[in-house]
């Protein structure tokens, strides 16, 4: 336990330094780690630990990010007090959601969160709505300078914003999951009838994280609003829900550590990847999403605890 | 009244469509109990083969044929290679061995064909008589009818069609009787992609051929399977009518054809609530 928080600070330590040492550009990407991380850990909560499958969280990020958009684009809110109101909607959305996807299980509600992913974008686009939403442009909205006099520039102000809203997030995940909510979430994944009989509240558990992982992806989304200044319909597909998924899988299914690593995957393999050809990215990601499953079915959290244990134990 | 008939038949058209991919989706869930999120972008990527091979000069009906059978060795393929190792995981891995099948697939096309616009040319003649369709919404309707009555005689008339029925309702014992059963799950992935190939050359002269031609019409595809009943055939067939009326209608009339693909979403939604079997499924009991 003692050497698992000397390494967290040492990470703490390397990530406040990291945006003094490079380009703005790559700050900004860092933001987007964190940002993505929020989510994956969102996602998570949902399908690692309850075992609820959902192909269409990229819906709550957008709807988190909306969220965000409009309120500082029309009601003039500041960046910092929309990312409560988006967690609130979402987690509302969410668990709306989450009531009818009680009677659904695995491939069903697989299904149907798929829909709702590919649906997103159109529902977006709606004409009623463009009055908030812009409609198919979308909303640009102002890059926030840092407070108080602070001397950062506006892409470093905002990664260590994020940074903190991150570390609250996860704190917050870690003590939800680590106590009777997360065993209980994992008992009803592993068996639902028995964690019924154990006298779990399998409809309230159930959709309780389905709230709790759109509010995690909510503020994500608002976050990642801020950190890129626009949001518009098309930036919301099925495409980045499918990024969600791709990224726990990599990063380790029901961990909370996998959560950075299938961020740190996903923002950068397909920078990487990009320079080959412009459908290259997604064959990378389709190859790792299978290679994960049958050789590695506990992601990179999973080789990085075995790895860990072994040296403990010679 | 007119503009209305002509919304119900050419919603008939393109339900046809919908029948073609959500039997496909079925074929696969009655073999293995799994929904082939993957089924649109197999159709996908033999649309562009047959794309291919007409610009290499194939005539049409050869080409479709052709492309009918690479479409049913490659279903085999991907059953063979991709999808047996997971066979037994638990749901959330074989779903997110269909999705990389998905994105593979959808990414290779991409590569590959660029991500430009194609038109596919339709084998039915421009102009037609009937003032309330196109002769090709005509053909899609009796192509889909067709392949419907084939695959029909298949399952009811030959030995194998018996072996593969078998061996979707009643493994062990299909087993015990000498059936293949793995071979015949393999079968059933090949008929599907075949009948996914069809679908995808019926719509790629409607929506053009583009590597996420096949997004909303899976999406279509699972509704009518839904509704249908996902363990269903007849109830596929029925489904992708009714889907493809109501979309049409309904976009047309109601809510405007920006929000078509919500029509979808809510119906899913819908059926899996109020009643999970659909209009012609079994209903599945589980015992503790």
């Amino acid at each position: 336990m003692k050497k698992n928080i000397f390494l967290i600070v040492v990470l703490l330590g390397v990530a406040c330094v990291l945006p003094f040492l490079v380009s703005n550009y790559r700050t900004f990407q860092l933001t987007l780690v964190l940002v993505y991380a929020i989510a994956l850990l969102g996602l998570n909560i949902l399908t690692g630990y309850s075992g609820q499958i959902s192909l269409g969280h990229g819906a709550f990020y957008a709807l988190g990010a909306y969220c965000a958009a409009i309120l500082m684009d029309k009601a003039g809110l500041p960046y910092w007090a929309t990312l409560p109101a988006a967690g609130a909607v979402c987690f509302v959305a969410g668990f709306l959601f989450g009531l009818p996807a009680l009677r659904l299980e695995g491939l069903y509600l697989a299904l149907a969160t798929f829909a709702l992913g590919v649906a997103m974008p159109q529902l977006l686009k709606y004409h009623h709505l463009e009055k908030w939403t812009g409609g198919v442009q979308g909303i640009v909205i102002p890059k926030p300078e840092a407070p108080f006099g602070l001397p950062l520039n506006a892409d470093q102000w905002l990664y260590f914003f994020t940074l903190a809203v991150m570390l609250a997030m996860f704190l917050l995940g870690w003590n939800l999951l680590r106590g009777r909510v997360g065993r209980a979430l994992t008992a009803i994944r592993d068996h639902a009838i028995a964690a019924e009989a154990m006298g779990v509240h399998n409809a309230l558990y159930k959709s309780t994280a389905f709230g709790v992982s759109a509010l995690y992806t909510g503020v994500a989304g608002a976050l990642g609003a801020i950190a890129v200044q626009f949001v518009a319909p098309d930036s919301f597909n099925i495409f980045l829900s499918i990024v969600f998924l791709v990224g726990i899988v990599v990063g380790g299914l029901a961990s909370i550590s996998g959560a950075l690593y299938g961020a740190l995957f996903i923002q950068f393999v397909p920078n990487i990847a990009d320079e080959i050809s412009k459908a290259a990215p997604w064959a990378v990601f389709g190859i790792f999403m299978i290679g994960f499953v049958y050789l590695m079915p506990t992601g990179v959290a999973g080789a990085v605890r075995l790895l860990l244990a072994r040296r403990k134990s010679p | 009244m007119d503009a209305f008939l002509h919304q119900v038949l050419a919603g008939l058209a393109t339900g046809g469509i919908y029948a073609s991919l959500a039997l496909a989706l079925v074929m696969i869930y009655q073999a293995t109990h799994l929904v082939n999120f993957a089924q649109g972008e197999m159709a996908m990527f033999a649309t562009y083969l047959a794309w291919s091979l007409l610009n290499a000069g194939v005539p049409y009906w050869p080409a479709f044929l052709l492309t009918i059978g690479i479409a049913f060795v490659g279903g085999i393929l991907i059953e063979r290679v991709v999808v047996r190792p997971v066979e037994n995981s638990p749901v959330l891995a074989i779903v997110v061995v269909f999705i990389a099948l998905l994105v593979i697939l959808n990414s290779v096309a991409g590569w590959i064909y660029t991500y430009t616009l194609k038109s596919f040319p339709s084998p039915f003649p421009e102009q037609s008589s009937f003032k309330f369709m196109s002769p090709h919404e005509i053909g899609a309707i009796g192509i889909t009818l067709v392949v419907l009555a084939a695959l029909y005689a298949f399952f009811r008339f030959t030995p194998l069609g018996l072996a593969m029925r078998a061996a979707a309702q009643n493994p062990e014992s299909a087993r015990l009787v000498g059936i293949r059963v793995g071979w015949m799950l393999a079968l059933g992935w090949g008929l599907a992609a075949a009948i996914g190939a069809v679908a995808g050359m019926m719509v790629a002269p409607i929506v053009y051929l583009d590597p996420n031609m096949m997004g909303g019409v899976l999406l279509y595809a699972f509704a009518a399977a839904l509704v249908g009943g996902i363990d269903s055939p007849g109830g596929a067939v029925f489904g992708g009518f009714l889907v493809g009326v109501l979309e049409n209608v309904l976009g047309a009339f109601v809510i405007g054809n920006e929000l078509k693909l919500s029509v979808a979403l809510i119906l899913i939604i819908g059926v899996l609530l109020v009643k999970p079997s659909g209009f012609f499924g079994k209903v599945h009991v589980t015992r503790v």
